[in-house]
């Protein structure tokens, strides 16, 4: 829970494109630094085959796999495991920068639902986070798909979870330079296609979910649909059109920013817990 | 016949047949479609809830494009005593099993099927559900 702000400080700001992944079958933490060498290796290889992302000069691709200790929720969940893939440019081996082109972190936050019931081989860590090409994900997933017996998918978000993170977080207590809540729309069934974008001012929206929410700190269904309902209202009042006819497909507001193909981008760290713990809740519906 | 809403225009209720079943359909990826139906039911009398009305929910192949949660849904049957169907209309097999389904369940409710009533049938699905 006490989780250090520095250490987790480049997870902030990025936009990290999410998956579920089923329990890492014989996973040892002891073995990270095997892991990073096979990894590489398997990375090399691929590139020989021509599967190569960068065209051109050929760059070493180095591997870091680390442990992040106090990235997870309960005692019963495992730490995070965190991937890192660096260009390192054979001119000047020595002084010259690795440059990060990829990272990707697996984690598990309150994950107790699923490693609950899953025998002792297996860990769970079924949040997956990538933030780079697509070509070093699927790269890494294949790896990890063939070394430890798991199966990675893309996890969506469903309008009704999107809707569940504007209630939870547009309630919460801003800084001065709070930016405003946005929810962006796309209208089905259009010969060309139509995206509505809804910007509400953050403290309009905090003091409607403020009347709504009954008990600080927790939050019910009735409460979100109650919210979203005043929301779709105003909208209609002004300008005729039934948003709760259309898809909600992206939310922004000052502390998540989440599209529903599974894209998040969490800005600060305060909240960095509460959002991993909904996604993994997202991630393990997703497996089961 | 097929409304978007409840009441249906007066001005043809002479020309009207007798209304054997009535299907509220429900599309999961639209909360307003829910609205909508839940503000056509207090147009619907009594006497339809015996057997006469049912619950479509289309939509449902899409998970990830839920804007409702199917536990309304279940609970708006339950208080309106009558049968929820889910199915999804994109797919031609499913879309022909659930036709000939409510095909079934009107010939049940217009008393088309000998020794079978509209509430009968109904409270035969209703403790189906309930296990």
């Amino acid at each position: 829970e006490n989780v250090d702000p520095q250490k987790t400080a480049f997870l902030l700001r990025k936009a990290w494109t999410l998956y579920s992944v089923t329990p890492l079958y014989r996973f040892h933490r002891a073995r990270l630094r095997d892991y990073a060498r096979l990894l590489s290796a398997f990375i090399a290889a691929e590139k020989q085959k021509g599967l190569a992302v960068e065209v051109g000069v050929e760059l070493d691709v180095k591997v870091v796999v680390s442990s992040l200790a106090d990235l997870r929720g309960s005692e019963q969940d495992q730490a995070a495991v965190l991937v890192q893939l660096s260009l390192r440019s054979q001119a000047s081996s020595r002084n010259s920068e690795d440059k990060l082109v990829w990272s990707g972190w697996f984690c598990s936050v309150y994950g107790d639902d699923l490693s609950e019931n899953v025998p002792e081989d297996f860990t769970c860590l079924p949040l997956f986070l990538t933030h780079g090409a697509e070509s070093y994900t699927s790269m890494v997933g294949s790896w990890f798909q063939k070394t430890f017996d798991c199966c990675f998918r893309r996890l969506a978000i469903s309008p009704l979870n999107l809707s569940w993170m504007v209630a939870m977080w547009a309630g919460c207590k801003l800084d001065r330079a709070a930016s405003a809540v946005e929810l962006v729309f796309s209208v089905p069934r259009l010969s060309q296609p139509l995206d509505i974008s809804y910007a509400i001012h953050p403290e309009d929206a905090k003091a409607l979910w403020d009347t709504i929410q009954k008990t600080p700190g927790e939050i019910t269904q009735e409460e979100v649909d109650v919210f979203m309902d005043c929301l779709y209202a105003h909208f209609h009042r002004h300008f005729k059109i039934h948003l709760s006819a259309a898809k909600l497909v992206k939310i922004s507001t000052a502390v998540v920013s989440a599209h529903c193909d599974g894209i998040v981008k969490i800005l600060q760290s305060q909240y960095l817990p509460g959002a991993l713990m909904l996604l993994t809740e997202l991630a393990i519906s997703q497996i089961q | 016949h097929i409304a978007t809403s409840l009441p249906l225009p007066s001005e043809r209720d002479h020309f009207r047949p007798r209304i054997d079943l009535i299907v509220f359909m429900i599309d999961i990826k639209s909360k307003y479609s829910l609205k909508n139906v839940e503000a056509s039911l207090a147009h619907v009398d009594a006497s339809f809830f015996l057997g006469k009305v049912c619950f479509l929910v289309t939509g449902v192949g899409r998970v990830n494009a839920c804007s409702i949660e199917t536990n309304a849904v279940c609970k708006l049957g339950e208080a309106y005593c009558s049968p929820v169907l889910f199915c999804e209309l994109e797919l031609e097999g499913i879309r022909v099993a659930t036709a000939q389904r409510l095909l079934r369940m009107l010939q049940i409710c217009a008393g088309h099927i000998p020794g079978v009533s509209a509430l009968s049938f109904v409270s035969l699905m209703r403790t189906f559900d309930d296990d």
